[in-house]
């Protein structure tokens, strides 16, 4: 079956109907990696988006038991080409089924370079997937230029607080979007893993005495989440060592008096460089998120700069002053992507003062 | 950090001549480092023996010794120049070990120099094989069970403990030479004398065979502050088992999951830190296909073979960022060229699949084994890039230029389904065919995979393939079919025969619906930065990138696809010459090639790469996007010149001699026109088809013979006949492929060979020089040893070869390169015996050694200026005050099986130079430069043939007095002790022992002279010796001529103090 896909400029790619036959308005956006396309698929940070992979070869080793969350999240994918025998001993299944259980709508078949320089050149924009030959631009446009995408942390964040246990330290987890890995990577370390849905008070997680608070990825414009961004600052004002990634970073930026911005397009796959400022080291980091936090707008007696990437300059991660908080725009929790900057796990273990 | 200014005088070492295993790529690399260093205001030193390089012109680096590569002459050199430092790592193995040797000595450290980049210490840790081990085990990285041994007993127990099979692995050997798999006992004594002799400590890896589990590479970069990145990493098709270079490998890897994908990478940048490795490094690996469970393989410490693929399969380049690194530079300070936004700190994101394929010369071998295991074979190698994998397997098949097009080109129809079931065990070139073949059978995937070991997602791919080709045959051809088809890239010729229309039916029907090729660019980055460099790849359906640039007069220059024996690096010196050439005269110039390799596809030689196969329909494709103003066929071999026709059928002008003048040189009948119009004589010969027609003529002309196809290079297929036997098997070979032109038979004359290059305007030539060939007519040019200045023709002689250029060449109206092979007999008798109207191997030499820049010249007379205007005057040019002896170096050791007598068919892969005030040092380091590094036991053999033992005698009694003893098969020892040189009679090797063979396999034997009768039944006879020799590394000769050649070398070696000559100041 035919499928379309039309963006927002009035461009329309022609492919084949992958997945669900439903329709979706979303966000476009691309990802460079050229392995983790489950990963990708099950990133939580994808909410209210659909994603175009730039790899032209996807499902290659099908299904396998690396979902970074408990479904598919992505309102949409856009693929150039699917495989149709899946081959790796961990295989479960081919992608075509998957994405059609998650009901996820997809077209592939497209050419997937030219639309991601459209992107790129345009910067991000919204889109449509639809497999209804007789669609009519006039109406579809104005539809696809209304869309924003709301309050998408509510959608992807756990329903009840659950816990990993460990025997070390104990770590509150606020899941504004988590990726498994994030949880597992402290889990590993031996930490007692508590995750938290993401619109619990900070009263609430203060009381449960953690030696630590870790503040998730997630998906959405960092500065439409108001009263999530009020609780964390009441976490800023405690004592307990916090770190946090991509959304959680912007969070705390933004709680702290700092502002954010949109990129335009993006920084989304695994080999985005980033400095450590303080060592001069890069590390090749995995990465997904539109919005940055503005390092102008930082009180430099709040925070300052951690990690730049090197590619834009754009901020890539804080370190509070005065306090044992540390944030990174960037995955250390890889999966998809390269595990370079894992340590981080480690230097948090260090904040909350060592393994027990 | 930035560059570390006490680095200002550099010695970059190269790799030598073009053997198997170490190839085109570190020229490639090579030039790459030197215009790096340049680039930051050093001053570069450079030394090769290699004269036909990029590398080696006094344009890339500041002063160019083109000599033997040894430690005396590193010693010499150093203390010569002076420079501050050496870059060991961009060299390959023969540089690298140079580098090591001085280290160890204390020469580099006793004359205050050091190595950058890579330190002796890493390069040790890297290299020898309990180090790594010891290294791996410390950091936790596994390593299959193993034992590095001294001897044959401890491998052969070591064996028994961990069970067969085994791998074998020399330490410090290229391309993995005199490695192997053995089965039992029997077969591991053998590969293991063998190896432990190769490898220059004498120490041999035994290993437990992971044969059968993937094979993966990455491909990793390191600064001195410790950050590292990894460029790509690729899967082999061929599982382990297979050395990489002869595997077809696949970038970026395909059937690994996100979890293995990191793995290896985590495990890559964990190996490349605890060695400490600044620069660029290549980490092999074993995956087990059915568990997370891998091992490391091999780690090499510099930039290799798989480092040059993955620069040109993801547009980073290594060998560049290698040396910024070896001079300071962080990752994070180096600017990524490609998109100059971006740094090199960063990892390259392919949205493209990349193939490479390798070439193997088993259609030069023919009696060779086509088996394929780790030791590499293939002489070179083609790349394509494609959005699917398929088209890019369908893209790499066309570009080998085998007489191959598709997934059908090897028939194997014949066979039941048993015997194929039987031959999938095969590991060979045509192991993939038979897996189609397979497929079309119906064979199930997991059986094929049980028996290969080959992933089922590319068995898949290959059944895609197969299914295409059943529906183009069995359907219908609609426009959407054909879309199909060509969005995997079966081209216009296999989709005519396929659906029973011409190829003109299938190009007009593609026109009509659209279907054409578009190009995207090679970008490092998968489209998120905007890329300055326009380095393209041709896929179907999709949009075109290709921009409309300069308005400058365009021009195509064809480039010369795969090294193979017959057509080497040599013609990527003139492409990349004739590229900037026409830069220099104001023209857009676009390069079309696909080996990756080669300087010529390195992003920024010319305005534009277009990175594809080099046939009509490709080139086509080119051409209507780019419509040039002309192309340019005189400078890529024969893989260009065979495009010339085609070319002007799309009405795209040939620039230079006109292709109905080209023709006329390789028409028999019209050449012979020319000739008899030019008053030129010409051994006399007619045209055949038929093994009949042959004989006629060759018994109407008296044997020998010479019997060749036309429009070939390197002699393919050319033998000399002496009877009618040899015709009948001769012209059964050539016709094993169908001849679009008639085969060649000429009479054999005996004489001097002679070669000349020329540059002719239409009016005037310019002859740089004269070239001689040691051995008489009847061996190959390319085989043969190379004199320049001609040592001993008459006034005369020089003048008629003059004369008769200057005559062919205005009659053919050559306006650019023209080749010419003389025969001189007697005085000053002078034949003609080949005419090429292009340019030829011994250019890049004769430019060397004369100082005239013979390709930018020839391209500034194709675009129509005149050699006088250009302040040369015509003619023959004076001889050089030195002499420049030419060697070939063979390969053989590596083909199993190959015979290498020497004959009218090339066999060498490479050359080097010897160059020196007088001819017998020159020939002296060109011997040394080869590798023939003579006395060592000084016992030989000699087996000659009843007319050559005259001269045989006299070539004895000169070894005889350096001291050596002469061992000889009766009829020659006879002949010795007769003229009163000793020589020990031996037995044949069919006789009771001991006999030639126990004495070759002794380990004692330096030399062996063995002149094998002409004519196919003879060639047999010494055979077996000749091979046994050859795997024993003992040196064979088999003309006479080279034989006295080596005794006035070997006659020379007090010459200690070698003159050492900058080829920049000639």
């Amino acid at each position: 079956m035919k499928a379309f896909l039309i963006l927002e400029d009035g461009t329309v790619f022609t492919g084949t109907s992958i997945g669900s036959t439903r329709d979706c308005i979303s966000e476009i956006v691309f990802n460079t990696s050229m392995t983790g396309y489950l990963e990708v698929l099950t990133d939580p940070s994808y909410a209210g988006q659909a994603v175009v992979m730039t790899y032209p070869l996807i499902g290659n080793y099908g299904i396998t038991p690396d979902m970074e969350s408990k479904k598919a999240w992505p309102d949409g994918y856009i693929v150039r080409e699917l495989s149709r025998m899946p081959s790796n001993f961990r295989c479960e299944g081919t992608i075509q089924e998957f994405l059609e259980e998650q009901d996820i709508p997809g077209v592939a078949g497209i050419d997937t370079r030219a639309l991601t320089k459209i992107l790129r050149e345009k910067g991000t924009m919204n889109g449509m997937i639809t497999t209804n030959e007789d669609y009519d631009l006039d109406e579809i446009l104005p539809k696809l230029k209304a869309y924003t995408v709301g309050d998408v942390v509510s959608k992807v964040t756990c329903e009840e607080k659950y816990v990993l246990e460990g025997t070390g330290k104990k770590v509150a987890l606020l899941d504004l979007g988590a990726k498994n890995n994030i949880a597992k990577s402290l889990n590993q370390r031996g930490c007692e893993v508590t995750v938290y849905p993401a619109h619990t008070t900070a009263e609430e997680i203060i009381s449960s005495n953690p030696d630590g608070i870790m503040l998730s990825n997630g998906p959405g414009d960092p500065a439409d989440c108001t009263s999530i961004i009020e609780e964390i600052r009441k976490l800023y004002n405690t004592d307990i060592p916090i770190f946090a990634i991509c959304l959680g970073h912007q969070l705390m930026a933004l709680a702290t008096g700092a502002s954010t911005h949109k990129l335009k397009y993006g920084h989304r796959g695994g080999n985005h460089p980033v400095k450590d400022l303080k060592t001069g080291r890069v590390y090749i980091s995995s990465q997904n998120h539109g919005y940055v936090v503005d390092e102008e707008s930082i009180d430099p007696a709040v925070a300052v700069p951690a990690f730049r990437n090197v590619n834009d300059g754009t901020n890539e991660g804080l370190a509070y002053v005065g306090k044992n908080i540390f944030t990174v725009q960037f995955h250390p929790e890889a999966c998809p992507g390269p595990q370079d900057s894992g340590y981080l796990f480690d230097r948090f273990i260090e904040m909350m003062g060592g393994a027990r | 950090m930035p560059r570390d200014l006490s680095i200002k005088k550099v010695l970059v070492i190269g790799s030598g001549p073009i053997v198997i295993g170490q190839a085109a790529e570190f020229d490639y690399a090579g030039t790459q480092a030197c215009r790096s260093l340049k680039e930051e205001g050093l001053e570069v030193v450079l030394l090769n023996s290699n004269p036909a390089t990029i590398m080696t012109d006094k344009d890339i680096a500041d002063r160019v010794y083109i000599e033997p590569l040894t430690v005396e002459v590193v010693e010499q050199l150093i203390l010569k120049e002076k420079p501050d430092s050496v870059l060991p790592t961009l060299g390959g193995q023969a540089g690298l070990n140079l580098a090591m040797e001085l280290e160890e000595a204390g020469f580099l450290k006793a004359n205050g120099v050091r190595l950058i980049g890579t330190t002796s210490e890493t390069i040790k840790k890297a290299e020898d094989r309990l180090e790594f081990k010891a290294t791996m085990e410390k950091i936790g990285e596994p390593v299959a069970a193993s034992l590095v041994v001294e001897n044959v007993d401890d491998g052969l127990a070591f064996a028994n403990k961990i069970g067969y099979p085994v791998v074998l692995r020399p330490a410090y050997t290229l391309g993995g030479s005199g490695g192997g798999i053995a089965h039992d006992s029997h077969q591991l004594v053998e590969i293991l004398e063998n190896g432990l002799r190769l490898s220059r400590v004498g120490q041999v890896l035994v290993e437990r065979c992971i044969a059968g589990w993937k094979e993966i590479e990455y491909e990793v970069m390191r600064d001195s502050a410790g950050n590292c990145i990894t460029v790509c990493n690729m899967e082999n098709i061929d599982p382990v088992g297979v050395h990489t270079g002869d595997s077809i490998v696949v970038a970026p890897s395909q059937t690994l999951g996100d979890k293995e994908y990191q793995m290896l990478r985590t495990s890559a940048l964990n190996i490349i830190s605890e060695l400490n490795i600044t620069g660029g490094c290549n980490v092999q690996y074993a995956l087990n296909p059915d568990s997370f469970e891998y091992c490391v393989i091999e780690v090499n410490p510099r930039v290799s073979r798989s480092s040059a693929l993955a620069s040109k399969a993801t547009g980073y380049p290594i060998a560049k960022v290698a040396a910024k690194i070896a001079l300071g530079y962080t990752l994070d300070e180096i600017k990524n060229a490609i998109t100059q936004k971006t740094y090199a700190s960063f990892e390259p994101m392919l949205d493209y699949v990349v193939v490479k394929m390798p070439r193997l010369p088993f259609d030069k071998f023919i009696s060779a084994k086509r088996t394929l295991t780790t030791q590499m074979k293939a002489t070179g190698e083609v790349m394509s890039i494609c959005n699917n994998f398929e088209g890019a397997l369908m893209k790499a098949i066309r570009s080998l230029e085998q007489h191959v097009d598709s997934l059908m080109s090897y028939d194997f129809t014949e066979l039941s389904k048993e015997d194929l079931m039987e031959q999938l065990s095969i590991v060979d070139d045509m192991r993939i065919w038979r897996i189609a073949e397979a497929v079309r059978r119906g064979i199930d995937y997991d059986t094929i995979f049980k028996i290969t070991k080959i992933d089922r997602w590319f068995i898949d791919k290959i059944a895609i393939i197969v299914e295409m080709e059943n529906a183009l045959k069995n359907e219908e051809l609609t426009p959407e079919l054909l879309r199909e088809a060509k969005r995997i890239e079966f081209p216009d010729n296999v989709i005519a025969r396929l659906t029973g229309k011409s190829e003109r039916e299938i190009h007009d029907m593609r026109h009509e619906n659209g279907i054409v090729a578009a190009y995207k660019i090679v970008d490092t980055c998968a489209a998120e930065f905007a890329a300055e460099t326009p380095y393209y790849y041709s896929v179907y359906g999709s949009e075109n990138e290709v921009e409309e640039t300069s308005g400058k007069k365009k021009v195509l220059v064809l480039g010369s696809g795969p090294i193979r024996i017959g057509q080497g690096i040599e013609f990527d010196f003139c492409s990349v010459h004739c590229t900037w050439a026409f830069s220099k005269e104001g023209y857009e110039t676009i390069i079309v090639n696909n080996n990756p390799e080669t300087v010529s596809t390195d992003f920024d030689i010319a305005d534009k790469l277009y990175f594809e196969p080099l046939t009509p329909e490709d080139v086509e494709s080119i051409v209507d996007i780019e419509k040039p103003d002309g192309a340019v066929v005189q400078f890529g071999g024969q893989t260009a010149i065979k495009l010339t026709e085609a070319l002007m059928k799309m009405g795209v002008p040939i620039l230079g001699t006109s292709a109905e003048n080209v023709d006329k040189a390789e028409d028999r009948e019209l050449f012979d026109e020319i000739l008899e119009e030019c008053e030129i004589p010409r051994p006399t010969g007619g045209t055949v088809f038929t093994a009949e027609e042959a004989k006629e003529v060759a018994n109407r002309l008296g044997y020998p013979v010479l019997v060749r196809p036309s429009y070939v290079l390197g002699g393919q297929g050319m033998q000399i006949a002496i009877n009618d036997n040899d015709i009948d098997q001769f012209i059964g070979i050539i016709n094993r492929i169908a001849q679009d032109h008639p085969i060649l038979v000429d009479k054999y004359l005996q004489g001097k060979e002679i070669e000349v290059d020329a540059v002719c305007d239409g009016t005037d030539i310019l002859i740089p020089g004269i070239m001689e060939h040691i051995e008489r007519a009847g061996i190959h040019s390319g085989d043969s040893i190379s004199v320049y200045p001609a040592q001993s023709l008459t006034e005369g002689a020089k003048a008629k070869i003059a004369e008769y250029t200057r005559r062919l060449a205005k009659s053919l109206h050559v306006v650019g390169m023209i080749n010419i092979q003389f025969i001189v007999c007697g005085e000053d008798d002078v034949y003609v015996i080949e005419v090429n109207p292009r340019s030829s191997r011994t250019v890049p030499y004769i430019s060397k050694v004369t100082g005239i820049p013979i390709v930018p010249l020839a391209t500034q007379v194709i675009i129509g200026k005149k050699i006088r205007e250009l302040g040369y005057t015509p003619g023959l040019q004076p001889e050089a005050d030195y002499v420049a002896v030419k060697m070939p170096v063979f390969s053989f050791e590596k083909i199993r099986g190959a015979d290498i007598s020497l004959g009218p068919e090339m066999k060498s892969t490479g050359e080097c130079l010897g160059i020196a005030k007088t001819f017998d040092e020159a020939l002296y380091k060109a011997f040394l430069g080869a590798g023939i590094k003579l006395p060592k036991f000084k016992n030989m053999i000699m087996t000659v043939r009843d007319e050559d033992q005259p001269e045989a005698v006299e070539i004895g009694r000169r070894f005889e007095a350096i001291g050596y003893h002469i061992f000889a098969t009766s009829g020659t020892a006879r002949a010795l002790n007769a003229a009163g040189v000793k020589a020990t009679p031996v037995r044949k090797i069919e006789q009771e022992s001991p006999n030639l063979l126990d004495l070759i396999l002794g380990h004692k034997i330096d030399l062996v002279i063995d002149i094998p009768a002409q004519g196919a039944e003879h060639s047999k006879d010494g055979f077996v010796i000749r091979r046994n020799a050859i795997e024993t590394g003992v040196n064979v000769l088999t003309a006479i001529d080279t034989a006295e050649a080596l005794i006035t070398s070997l006659e020379n070696t007090d010459i200690k103090k070698l003159t050492l000559i900058d080829i920049a100041t000639v």
